[in-house]
C-alpha cells in the first residue's frame, strides 16, 4: 500500500471513531442523568426506567458504532489500497 | 497491514485478529463465506434441537426445560405485542421471534464457544452476525416484511402515507426506506464485530483474567443488540400496519 494512503487511513480511522464518540457520549450522559433523576423521584418506576434507558443507550451507542464501522473499513478493507 | 501487526506479536494463534479474511467456498459462480455458513448451521441446529427437546414431552404444567422455552416464547411474544399491538401481533410472532432467537444464539455462541481452537485453512469461525452479509440479509428480510405487511393490509394505499403530510416530504420517506435496513445491519454488525475486536485486542495484550469483564460486557451488549434488532423489526412492521392517522406512540 502507498505509505501516504496508509498514514492517511490510520489518521482518518482514529479521527472518525474519536469524533463519533463525542455526541453519543454527551447524549448517553444526559439520558443516564435524567433516568437517575426519574428513579430518585419515583423509585417504584425503576424497572421500567431501566428498560427504556438501556434500549435508548443502545440506540445512541449505534452512532459511535457507525464511526467504528468506517474506521474498520479504512483499516481492514481499505478501498484505496489498490 | 494492521493484520500483520496484530498477528506478528502472536506466539500462539489463539488471539490473532483476522478481519476481512474468509474461508471461501466456490458454489457455481459465487464465492461463499464458509465460516459464516458453518456457524449459522450450528446455531440453527442448536435452536431446532432445543425446541425439539422442549416439545418432545409436553406437560400441562411445564417443568424444567419446557418451562424455560415457554419463558422464551413469552418473551418474544412480548416484543411483538409491545410494538405491533394486541390485535395484530399474532401472525408476526414467528418472524420477530426467529430474528431474536437467531441473532441472540449466534451472538452468544460466537462469544462463548472457543471457535479459535478449530483450525480453518483461512479465516476463523466466529458469530455469523459479525459478517456484514448476514446482517444485511437479516435487515433486508425486515424491509421485505414491513413492505409486505403494509401492502397486504392497505394495498397500494400504503404508499399514500409517503405524500400524506406534504408532497415535499416524499424524498425523505423514500430515503427512510433505505436508511432503515442500512442502520439495522450496521448497528448489529458493528456491535458484534467491535465486541470481538475489543476482546481480541485485550487477549493480545493480557491473555488471562483481564479480558473477562469485557467479555461479560460483550455478552450483555450482544443480548441487547438482539433485543433491539427484533424490537425495531416489530416496530417497523407495526408502523406499516397501523393507520397513520391514529398513531399511538407506545413507549416500551
Amino acid at each position: 500500500m502507498d505509505p501516504l494512503v496508509a498514514a492517511a487511513s490510520v489518521i482518518a480511522a482514529s479521527i472518525s471513531i474519536g469524533l463519533a464518540a463525542i455526541g453519543p457520549g454527551i447524549g448517553q450522559g444526559n439520558a443516564a442523568g435524567q433516568a437517575l433523576e426519574g428513579i430518585a423521584r419515583q423509585p417504584e418506576a425503576e424497572g421500567k426506567i431501566r428498560g427504556t434507558l438501556l434500549l435508548s443507550l443502545a440506540f445512541m451507542e449505534a452512532l459511535t458504532i457507525y464511526g467504528l464501522v468506517v474506521a474498520l473499513v479504512l483499516l481492514f478493507a481499505n478501498p484505496f489500497a489498490a | 497491514m494492521i493484520n500483520q501487526l496484530l498477528s506478528y506479536s502472536q506466539t500462539t494463534n489463539l488471539a490473532a485478529l483476522e478481519v476481512g479474511k474468509h474461508f471461501y467456498w466456490q458454489v457455481g459462480n459465487f464465492e461463499i463465506h464458509g465460516q459464516v455458513l458453518i456457524v449459522s448451521w450450528i446455531v440453527i441446529g442448536v435452536l431446532v434441537i432445543a425446541s425439539a427437546i422442549a416439545t418432545s414431552n409436553i406437560q400441562r404444567i411445564p417443568v424444567g426445560f419446557q418451562n424455560f422455552m415457554e419463558y422464551g416464547l413469552e418473551f418474544v411474544q412480548g416484543i411483538a405485542k409491545d410494538q405491533i399491538g394486541e390485535k395484530e401481533y399474532r401472525p408476526w410472532v414467528p418472524f420477530v421471534g426467529s430474528l431474536f432467537l437467531f441473532i441472540f444464539v449466534s451472538n452468544w455462541l460466537g462469544a462463548l464457544v472457543p471457535w479459535k481452537l478449530i483450525e480453518l485453512p483461512e479465516g476463523e469461525l466466529a458469530a455469523p452476525t459479525s459478517d456484514i452479509n448476514t446482517t444485511v440479509a437479516l435487515a433486508l428480510l425486515v424491509s421485505a416484511a414491513y413492505f409486505y405487511a403494509g401492502l397486504s393490509r392497505k394495498g397500494l394505499g400504503y404508499f399514500s402515507k409517503y405524500v400524506q403530510a406534504s408532497p415535499f416530504l416524499l424524498p425523505l420517506w423514500v430515503l427512510e426506506d433505505f436508511t432503515k435496513p442500512l442502520s439495522l445491519s450496521f448497528r448489529l454488525f458493528g456491535n458484534i464485530l467491535a465486541d470481538e475486536l475489543v476482546v481480541g485486542v485485550l487477549v493480545l495484550l493480557v491473555p488471562l483474567i483481564v479480558p473477562l469483564p469485557v467479555m461479560i460486557l460483550g455478552l450483555f451488549t450482544s443480548g441487547i443488540q438482539a433485543l433491539i434488532f427484533s424490537t425495531l423489526a416489530a416496530s417497523y412492521i407495526g408502523e406499516a400496519i397501523e393507520g397513520h392517522g391514529e398513531e399511538e406512540h407506545e413507549h416500551h
